[in-house]
């Protein structure tokens, strides 16, 4: 990938890298797992770069050692929003962290239309810049259809 | 631990205070500047000088001198000392040694009381600790090696202004280095030309792009125009990619009202950081940090001029100094050094500012340069940044000496690709986050590292043109600011 011609979203840890499989998406889920990280599922049709806040799928699995249990919440979510983006988060609760310590997108729409940019023209040379996903215009469960 | 014998000077401190007093000149170690005994309390600063004594002059004697010197004496006893509390105010030093291997020069352990210093203040701490000593006639040399501030005074201090942490939460970017690229030329673009090269780096992947320590406001490009173009060259990049992305607009110039007026311009404009540069002085950098602080604003730090006192051995301030006082002063992103690089910084004394950066608690270590533990009291972190003549052929060095908490700017590395500057920008990012997924998969990327660049190559072209055209490129010099501890010496990369 030379430019990003697609549209294809570029948040995460790995977005510029093949999509993982399910076997190296394991190997990072042990990864967190040994650092004592705590796996969570989030999901979202609106992608927003400022959009902090995805839909949890359930709880962060504080309590889960077993690599299986989070793979069988990433295939459930997978199968009820297929078209959506999924993105699989670890936290870390050590003092002084206690934020997000890995986060990659793990599904995404089969068709990414990607954002556009809205300029309004203000004072003297200042714009006011406004993204806004092509998707985004359509409500919530309805976006990214095939 | 140090070896070296500890030089054992009984205290000559006059206690007799009619003959301490009586005009006239005293020597230091006799006006209780000296004082083996002494046990530094939880509240006092400790400070490590390396000091280099004219011939003939007695190392305990130099010690006490540049406690005196860096706290109450003068050159003559003055009987105006005895309205005061006068031994609260002397500093103490309390232990010298030799320095392994180096004939002539001796670590001196200096101790002062809390009441030394104004609060939330580094104008005022460098003001002791720095001012006058450094030009000491009795002494050939004398640096500031490290320094341990006590809780009692880091409490004081509002330190960064976000801090790593939430830096990482504000960018949504999380468990990989960040990014970066320093726009180049460094002069004589116009602000049209600028942004153009702002937005390939950011659209080709970095998070981040950045001004040069010199570029103000040159008759080349004005201020405004340049922070202008930059915005539509972020948010355009931003809308391509779905990511938040930044680019540090240097706000560095000649007076405080300017630079507040170029400040609250990126603000406006959207900017997520600004940029000053150190030399701008203490006191400036903490305006700049409550600006930041109300406006919810990274601040990013170049360490410009440092070189000027930090690099040599035997003068001037170590870099790990200067970070922890930048620390507490507040700053979010701090140029520490490569190691790899074109500059300056032996692996292991690099690592030893990180860790004065980025630690929670910093423990005594003496390879990397720290001779104190250090408790931060929760104070924010301070992001690092490696920057200076690294490239993608060194992303697993660079991830093994550094982890995930550090900015990776690639200037000439990102800008320099035959194929373009996107192209440049796709080849750092994928080499990141491949070897940041390596690293995660249990696989040894110190050792494994160029194998790892070159499968990721095969499905990335632009990563291939980078490691044909810099791959064996290294920087082996020696460094000159080293560990006096060090087992073996270590060698640039």
């Amino acid at each position: 990938m030379m430019t990003n011609p697609t549209g294809r979203l570029t948040q995460g840890q790995f977005s510029f890298l093949p999509d993982l499989t399910d076997a190296e998406i394991t190997l990072q889920i042990e990864y967190g797992l040994r650092q004592g990280y705590a796996w969570a599922v989030e999901y979202t049709d609106d992608p927003h770069p400022r959009n902090t806040y995805w839909e949890m799928f359930g709880m962060p699995m504080f309590d889960l050692a077993d690599v299986a249990g989070v793979m069988l919440e990433l295939k459930s979510c997978r199968s009820t929003f297929p078209q959506h983006y999924i993105r699989l988060v670890a936290f870390d609760s050590t003092r002084g962290v206690e934020t997000i310590a890995m986060s990659f997108i793990v599904n995404r729409p089969s068709v990414e239309p990607g954002f556009s940019l809205v300029r309004q023209e203000t004072n003297g040379r200042t714009i006011r810049y406004t993204i806004r996903g092509h998707e985004a215009d359509r409500p919530e469960g309805e976006r990214y259809r095939k | 631990m140090a070896t070296a014998p500890e030089i054992v000077g009984t205290s000559n401190q006059i206690t007799d205070k009619k003959k301490r007093y009586s005009a006239g000149v005293l020597k230091y170690r006799q006006m209780g500047y000296w004082d083996a005994d002494y046990v530094p309390k939880e509240t006092d600063t400790i400070c490590l000088f390396r000091i280099t004594p004219q011939e003939g002059v007695d190392p305990i004697e130099a010690a006490a001198a540049v406690a005196g010197e860096s706290s109450t004496a003068t050159w003559t006893v003055v009987w105006t000392d005895r309205l005061t509390a006068c031994d609260s105010y002397r500093a103490k030093a309390f232990k010298v040694e030799p320095v392994p291997n180096i004939p002539g020069q001796y670590f001196a352990w200096v101790a002062y009381d809390l009441i030394l210093f104004e609060e939330g203040s580094i104008a005022n701490m460098t003001a002791s600790l720095i001012g006058n000593v450094f030009s000491f006639k009795p002494l050939k040399a004398a640096r500031l090696e490290d320094i341990r501030i006590p809780v009692a005074y880091v409490k004081t201090f509002k330190g960064p202004p976000t801090g790593l942490v939430v830096e990482r939460e504000r960018l949504d970017k999380f468990g990989r280095p960040l990014l970066g690229a320093t726009t180049k030329p460094k002069l004589g673009l116009s602000g049209r030309n600028y942004g153009r090269v702002v937005y390939e780096g950011l659209k080709g992947g970095l998070d981040f792009m950045k001004d040069d320590e010199n570029i103000n406001s040159q008759p080349f490009m004005h201020w405004r125009d340049r922070f202008l173009y930059v915005m539509d060259a972020v948010n355009k990049a931003s809308a391509a990619t779905g990511e938040v992305k930044g680019s540090y607009l240097n706000i560095t110039a000649a007076t405080m009202e300017d630079m507040y007026e170029r400040a609250e311009f990126a603000r406006d404009l959207g900017s997520i950081i600004v940029m000053v540069d150190l030399v701008i002085g203490w006191t400036a950098i903490q305006s700049m940090a409550n600006w930041c602080r109300k406006n919810d604003m990274l601040m990013h730090m170049h360490r410009a001029g440092h070189g000027t006192y930090t690099r040599q051995k035997n003068h001037g301030v170590s870099f790990r100094v200067i970070a922890k006082w930048l620390r507490l002063a507040g700053c979010d992103h701090l140029h520490t050094g490569t190691a790899v690089g074109k500059l300056e910084g032996d692996p292991l004394t690099v690592q030893g500012y990180y860790n004065v950066c980025r630690d929670s608690y910093t423990r005594q270590d003496l390879p990397r340069g720290l001779f104190f533990d250090q408790d931060w009291a929760d104070l924010k972190k301070v992001m690092p940044v490696a920057s200076g003549g690294i490239h993608a052929g060194q992303m697993h060095q660079l991830l093994d000496l550094f982890g995930d908490d550090v900015i990776l700017q690639f200037g000439g590395g990102t800008i320099g690709h035959p194929a373009g500057i996107q192209a440049g920008a796709v080849a750092n990012r994928v080499a990141l986050e491949s070897m940041v997924k390596a690293r995660n998969e249990g696989k040894d990327i110190a050792n494994e590292g160029p194998e790892i660049l070159k499968k990721a190559a095969q499905f990335c072209t632009p990563l291939k043109q980078a490691l044909d055209t810099w791959g064996d490129i290294t920087f082996n010099y020696t460094s000159t600011d080293t560990s006096d501890y060090a087992v073996t010496p270590t060698a640039s990369h």
